[in-house]
């Protein structure tokens, strides 16, 4: 069972996020009021413990499942793992005859599992899609984490990250001197390999947008070429923006350890900045995770952004952007200079399942690969059960990122690398373009497991980097 | 006696039922989370609820097997349903004569179903892992209920008229005298244990699913503020 199971966090990670720092004395009875007073604030949760009719449709969709086939990596079975101890706690059937409906109690060997197998889950919601009732294990997966957050149980790899967040201002935990110096030396990159001055400005006020990328597109490969794909549009559309140093990570991890109020703290940092840096927009860059969030939830958590131009929606996704200056005609691409390259688009899974582009349904699916197709010649989709809103996880998402979950890793990517390795055969696709800072660095890692070269991965906007015209000005607005 | 245990079999199915959706009613969904295809307006989400409800949707897409088994069932279930009307209605409409015959294969179409299912929940080492006792009785049960029925209908045929009797006064709360027919007896008493675990079951799924978040929001977060009614004010 080597690299299936994550690191518990220690105290140092836990108390600056108000968790306790170490288990609880009374963790039984304290997970059990946990969970009890969960019921109560997430209706999702009650509905889904009490629904699940076990039909079985959703036990062959999770990519963990296929790629370990370890039973309780279905999502039933997973949501069992907590919804046997609901019955045993909440239901009659459950505190009368707990064997004839299978509830245990919350004991050591309980909360194991839980620890091991709701950190199995990447909150992909691939289940959710073949449920008939919508059950969404990644509420599940996300309430069982935060219980065990309560009782001082907790997952050192994001707890970790949520910390520097507080504390720095971005996942990576770049301090603000050492982000000015590599985005000086990126412009310094882009005007050596353009002849133009090409900004990538940091904490500026008063500028039109405010961007907010992950903190991968400025340190990471293949990361850092979407970085310069946004810049190259911005400065070619002749809309200022900045970037934040203190809001300078979209991602919200929040999310992947279930907790409300860190997802509104993690969250608030960045409406906080837009206000005081006087933007008109809020842009954000290619980040999963962080386009669920900033897109489904900021509004609830720190909304209404009346204080932003009225004319764009709030927060407005970086494909969104580019697709509507592309669409009034104030970009110019040269596709050739992708030639060299047969592009397949890999539906990232929150962006797929959880969020949405544009004013219609599924423009999540239609905008990045409008984008594709505007910048490249050689489009091929992979199999149809594995994209859009059926699309796999990388394997690597919802806080799993991290070495000591490795070889889960490894098998999690396996439906999503089986689909891939048949367009490479078949129609000679050598690109994977994509949309999730997780998932860049996943694959980039499992590529060469699987004998892909790791190039063979990058953003959509690395394209746009690749293709774009600069000087050409059409001029808009 | 039986008129007791019914009445008292009514009232836990009511009550139950109705402290279950309450339940369900009364939590909150603090945040936006449909699932894609998400309907952007009111209207798209009536009609992807329906069409969940009336065809099965999603478990179509999820594994078609399943779907062909819980459909005949359901869907049988739904025509039984409307056929047994006819022995708690007085008069009877004119339209009932219509529905007879389907009923009755309804009848047949609808055991089958369950036959399949309980197998397939058996066989497919998927299933059978996730399934505990609980998940075999409800099958059974309903198949006992299925095939009673049946029997009445075409092996031992018990006296209508005393049996529309009883039902009646039972469901107009007049009371009622225990029917001679044996297995008409067994057939009513596994419809009342039904009754009686139907809310804390499973069988809620019925009524669950309206209240299944990703299923009955509009996906309309950046335009409209959703409120989270246990957020901290800020
Ligand atoms: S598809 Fe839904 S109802 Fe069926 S077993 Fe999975 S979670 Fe339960
Ligand atoms: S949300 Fe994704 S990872 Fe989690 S159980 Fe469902 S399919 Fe598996
Ligand atoms: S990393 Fe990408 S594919 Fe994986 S869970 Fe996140 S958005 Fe989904």
């Amino acid at each position: 069972m080597a690299h299936l199971r994550p690191y518990p966090a220690a105290e140092k990670h836990m108390t600056p996020l108000d968790f306790p720092g170490t288990r609880v004395e009374n963790w039984q009875q304290k997970g059990i009021e946990k969970l009890g007073e969960m019921l109560h604030k997430y209706r999702s949760l009650q509905v889904y413990m009490d629904i699940c009719v076990k039909c079985g449709a959703c036990a062959d969709k999770c990519h963990y499942y296929l790629g370990t086939g370890d039973p309780n990596n279905m999502p039933v079975q997973r949501a069992e793992l907590l919804r046997s101890v609901y019955r045993r706690y909440f239901t009659p059937a459950g505190k009368l005859f707990p064997k004839l409906v299978r509830a245990t109690d919350f004991d050591e060997t309980a909360l194991q599992k839980w620890f091991t197998y709701f950190h199995q889950c990447s909150q992909c919601r691939r289940c959710s899609v073949f449920c008939p009732y919508g059950i969404d294990t990644a509420e599940i997966s996300m309430a069982a984490r935060e219980i065990m957050d309560a009782i001082g149980v907790g997952h050192k790899y994001t707890t970790e990250i949520v910390g520097k967040v507080h504390a720095i201002g971005n996942n990576l935990g770049i301090p603000g001197p050492a982000l000015t110096g590599t985005l000086q030396f990126l412009e310094d990159d882009l005007l050596d390999n353009t002849g133009h001055e090409i900004r990538l400005p940091l904490d500026q006020e008063g500028a039109d947008v405010l961007l907010v990328a992950p903190s991968a597109d400025f340190f990471s490969e293949p990361h850092i070429s979407s970085l310069m794909g946004y810049a190259k549009v911005f400065h070619q559309a002749g809309i200022s923006f900045t970037i934040s140093s203190f809001a300078s990570e979209a991602a919200n991890f929040g999310m992947f350890i279930g907790s409300f109020a860190q997802k509104q703290k993690i969250a608030k940092r960045i409406a906080d900045k837009a206000r005081e840096l006087r933007v008109k927009r809020i842009v954000v860059g290619e980040c999963g995770h962080a386009w669920r969030v900033a897109y489904s939830f900021w509004n609830t958590l720190n909304g209404p952004f009346d204080f932003l131009d009225p004319n764009y929606p709030v927060p407005q996704h970086i494909c969104e952007f580019t697709h509507q200056l592309n669409e009034r005609g104030a970009l110019v691409f040269d596709k050739e200079a992708n030639d060299d390259l047969t592009v397949t688009f890999h539906d990232s899974c929150n962006v797929a399942r959880a969020s949405r582009m544009g004013p219609s349904a599924g423009g999540q699916f239609e905008i990045p690969r409008a984008l594709i197709r505007a910048t490249t010649n050689k489009f091929v989709e992979m199999d149809a059960d594995t994209i859009r809103e059926r699309t796999f996880c990388c394997g690597g998402g919802g806080g799993l990122l991290t070495d000591e979950l490795m070889d889960l890793r490894v098998r999690g990517v396996l439906p999503r690398i089986t689909a891939l390795k048949r367009v490479m055969e078949e129609d000679g696709v050598n690109y994977v373009a994509l949309i999730c800072a997780i998932c860049k660095a996943q694959f980039n890692k499992m590529f060469p497991m699987y004998g892909i070269p790791m190039e063979a991965v990058g953003g959509v906007h690395a394209l746009v980097n690749n293709a774009i015209q600069i000087g050409a000005k059409r001029g808009i607005v | 006696m039986l008129a007791l245990i019914a009445y008292l079999a009514l009232l836990t199915f009511v009550l139950g039922f109705g402290w279950r959706i309450w339940t369900y009613w009364r939590s909150p969904a603090p945040l936006k989370i449909p699932t894609t295809p998400a309907p952007v307006c009111k209207s798209g989400v009536v009609w992807r609820l329906f069409t969940e409800v009336a065809f099965f949707n999603s478990l179509f897409k999820g594994n078609k097997w399943t779907w062909l088994g819980g459909y005949l069932f359901h869907a049988a279930l739904a025509l039984v349903l409307i056929r047994h009307l006819r022995y708690f209605v007085q008069p009877l409409p004119e339209a009932f004569a219509y529905i007879q015959i389907a009923g009755i294969v309804a009848g047949l179409a609808m055991v089958g179903g369950l036959g399949f299912l309980l197998v397939r929940r058996f066989w497919v080492d998927r299933t059978r892992y996730i399934s505990s006792f609980a998940d075999y009785a409800i099958l059974v049960l309903l198949l006992a209920i299925g095939i009673s029925g049946l029997l009445m209908q075409f092996v031992f045929r018990p006296d209508i008229v005393e049996i529309k009797s009883a039902m009646l006064g039972w469901v107009t709360f007049q009371g009622f005298s225990t029917p001679e027919d044996a297995l008409f007896v067994v057939h009513f008493l596994l419809v009342l244990v039904l009754m009686v675990i139907f809310p804390f079951s499973k069988l809620m799924h019925l009524g669950g699913i309206f209240f299944s978040p990703t299923r009955n929001q509009v996906d309309n977060p950046r335009e409209q503020k959703h409120v989270n009614p246990w957020a901290v004010a800020e």
